[in-house]
């Protein structure tokens, strides 16, 4: 266990739950953007993976600028990326560890059979071996405004 | 010295600067550069090949160096080259679970193995290393004939430490002109147990599994999972799309290969990105329209050299060095001793590795490539119209008049054939047929009775009343009738 938290607000929460149970049985994904630990908004981005939505997800590079814009836009940085597991439990894959960055946030949510369900987060240790879960603090968030989404 | 802008997630690396200074003369020299300016960077940039992980992409002045030169992208003062993420992830499927991996370390190597492989172990490219992730490694041969034999010969001594066979023949002479594994003793033998034995004698230190089933939708996925890599030495096309699907729905690597006369292909199809052998041949061609070897012929060291280049790229997948064969389809041509290499793209409509696949399990293959496994003969016959080996000797013995057309090749006919046959081949029956007389009694004769059907089939339509069929061809004539003939 990291000792990292994230903390998502309600708005938050919903998006990301929203998001996966729009394209499920596809995996949804999209860009976390806030300050410090806690994320403000969510950009949505496209799954442009060809190996298969169902059990993939790629942002490529050109969607990964434009959420780092939307960031500055928003005032805020990139804290990480979320994505849905489509009936799955919420818990990185060895694909996932694989591809993982450091420092960001991944926020996973299992959607089954269409319906959300569990939500995580988890960091990647610094030597790359494996992905620790953070703290998930569904706390009151000082931004007020609601979680933005758009479609890249 | 050029600027690099970093991502956020590298920054804490670079003491959270967005954008730093290095200095070289290329895109490679450039990070190597950064790397040591800044060397916690290095792996998430890097693989432990030291190569650039796929997720990372890198920019000069907004152009992907994928499309520029890759690492040797040359770089000016004023440069501005950006590190760009593409962000990735995914459930672990059953399929993902199962999948290979390849490149994991075995046992560290024996004395003995040490010497066995010394040509290897002293090559920095496989060096210890990659000696051991072959010895980890698990090969799977589909077939052990033509393609098959040179595949595990070599891989056995190369050192595969696991290598699955899958056969259900029985070793016949006119095996030995091509299939190695197999000699004049194993005559009659079941090809796996000559195999084995051959393995074995080769390299005792390997694992040699062999599985004496016909692969089948039933099998094919419980087989193919324990193994890396799968190599694919079949002759039919049923088998090939088998092969090509189960590989893709487990995400395991397919050597394959084919060959045919003079001329032979090789590619690496069902790799994570690459295509597979459907974006290649969405459709089989129509049945009995592409003849097998055993209708065709084949040279017989023609499957030494494809099942080389087969052998080849499952070692390199295996250690993880070189170019694969993958998204290229090679060509050979014996005759001509000249290589040829098609570009191949994973087809995003392809129905088993696309986005939106439409198989997503094993089908019927035999149905798929419009084979009809009722049915006991490949062409339709009536039985009025046939005449056995045993009829057709006594008829003859009878003295009745009987004119015994063969329709196989000049080259057949010089092997064998039934004495007081006329031959014209298949493809010359529509130009010569006048020369046969329509009061006669003909009976049409091949190899196994499949042309010769054709043949009484076409002169029948051109008004023919007497034409029999000789059931079984010249093999079945030489089995019931005429032993002292040469069969091949």
């Amino acid at each position: 266990m990291s000792d990292r938290r994230l903390g998502i607000s309600a708005r938050v929460d919903e998006a990301i739950r929203h998001h996966g149970e729009e394209t499920y049985p596809h995996e949804c994904c999209g860009a976390l953007v806030g300050r410090g630990d806690a994320v403000t908004d969510t950009v949505a981005l496209p799954n442009t993976t060809e190996e298969g939505p169902r059990r993939r997800f790629l942002v490529r590079p050109s969607d990964y600028r434009l959420a780092e814009q939307r960031a500055t836009e928003l005032g805020g940085e990139l804290l990480g990326f979320y994505h849905s597991h489509p009936d799955h439990p919420a818990k990185p894959s060895q694909y996932d560890l694989d591809h993982a960055w450091p420092t960001f946030a991944y926020v996973i949510v299992a959607v089954a059979a269409g319906a959300s369900q569990a939500m995580t987060v988890w960091f990647l240790k610094d030597d790359r071996s494996i992905f620790e879960e953070g703290n998930l603090h569904h706390g009151e968030n000082s931004h007020s405004d609601p979680a933005q989404t758009v479609h890249g | 010295m050029a600027k690099i802008l970093i991502p956020t997630p590298l920054r804490p690396y670079t003491d959270k600067q967005d954008a730093v200074d290095a200095s070289g003369a290329t895109v490679g020299e450039l990070l190597a550069d950064l790397t040591r300016r800044h060397s916690g960077l290095k792996a998430h940039l890097f693989n432990d090949q030291g190569k650039l992980r796929s997720f990372v992409n890198v920019y000069v002045n907004d152009e992907d160096i994928r499309y520029l030169q890759k690492e040797q992208t040359p770089v000016t003062a004023g440069d501005t080259v950006s590190i760009i993420p593409s962000v990735a992830g995914g459930v672990d499927t059953v399929v993902d679970e199962r999948r290979s991996d390849l490149g994991r370390m075995g046992e560290p190597l024996t004395n003995d193995e040490v010497k066995r492989y010394s040509r290897h172990l002293i090559m920095p490219e496989v060096g210890v290393d990659g000696q051991r992730k072959l010895k980890a490694s698990k090969v799977l041969c589909i077939g052990a004939g033509g393609l098959g034999s040179p595949v595990a010969m070599y891989l056995a001594a190369a050192g595969v430490g696991t290598l699955g066979i899958v056969d259900f023949d029985t070793v016949d002479f006119s095996n030995l002109q091509r299939q190695i594994l197999h000699g004049t003793p194993d005559v009659g033998r079941s090809k796996l147990a000559s195999a084995k034995d051959k393995l074995h004698a080769l390299n005792p230190e390997i694992d040699i599994q062999t599985y004496e089933v016909a692969l089948s939708s039933q099998n094919a996925m419980q087989l193919f999972a324990p193994y890396d890599v799968v190599v694919d030495g079949t002759d039919n096309f049923p088998t090939r799309y088998l092969v090509n699907d189960a590989c893709v729905l487990l995400g395991k690597p397919n050597a394959y290969g084919s060959i045919f006369r003079f001329e032979g292909q090789a590619s690496v199809f069902a790799t994570k990105d690459g295509p597979c052998y459907r974006c290649l041949y969405p459709e089989p061609p129509p049945p009995g329209l592409v003849p097998s070897c055993a209708e065709g012929g084949v040279l017989g060291v023609l499957p030494g050299l494809i099942g080389m280049v087969q052998a080849t790229e499952a070692v390199k997948l295996i250690m993880g060095i070189g170019e694969p064969l993958i998204g290229r389809f090679l060509i050979y041509d014996a005759l001509r001793m000249r290589f040829r290499e098609l570009k191949l793209r994973k087809d995003p409509d392809c129905p088993v590795c696309g986005t939106h696949p439409t198989v997503t399990k094993l089908i019927d293959y035999e149905q798929f490539c419009g084979i009809t496994p009722a049915a006991p003969e490949p062409i339709p016959v009536n039985h009025a119209t046939e005449i056995t080996s045993l009829e057709l000797k006594q008829r003859l013995d009878r003295g009745d008049r009987l004119k015994i057309i063969d329709v196989r090749e000049p080259n057949e006919y010089q092997i064998n054939r039934i004495p007081g046959s006329e031959l014209i081949p298949l493809g010359d029956i529509p130009k010569r047929y006048g020369e046969l007389n329509p009061e006669d009694e003909l009976v049409m004769q091949c190899k196994s009775g499949v042309r010769s059907g054709k043949a009484a089939d076409f002169l029948r339509s051109v008004g023919f009343k007497r034409v029999l069929n000789l059931k079984g061809g010249i093999l079945d004539w030489i089995d019931k009738v005429d032993p002292s003939q040469p069969k091949y």
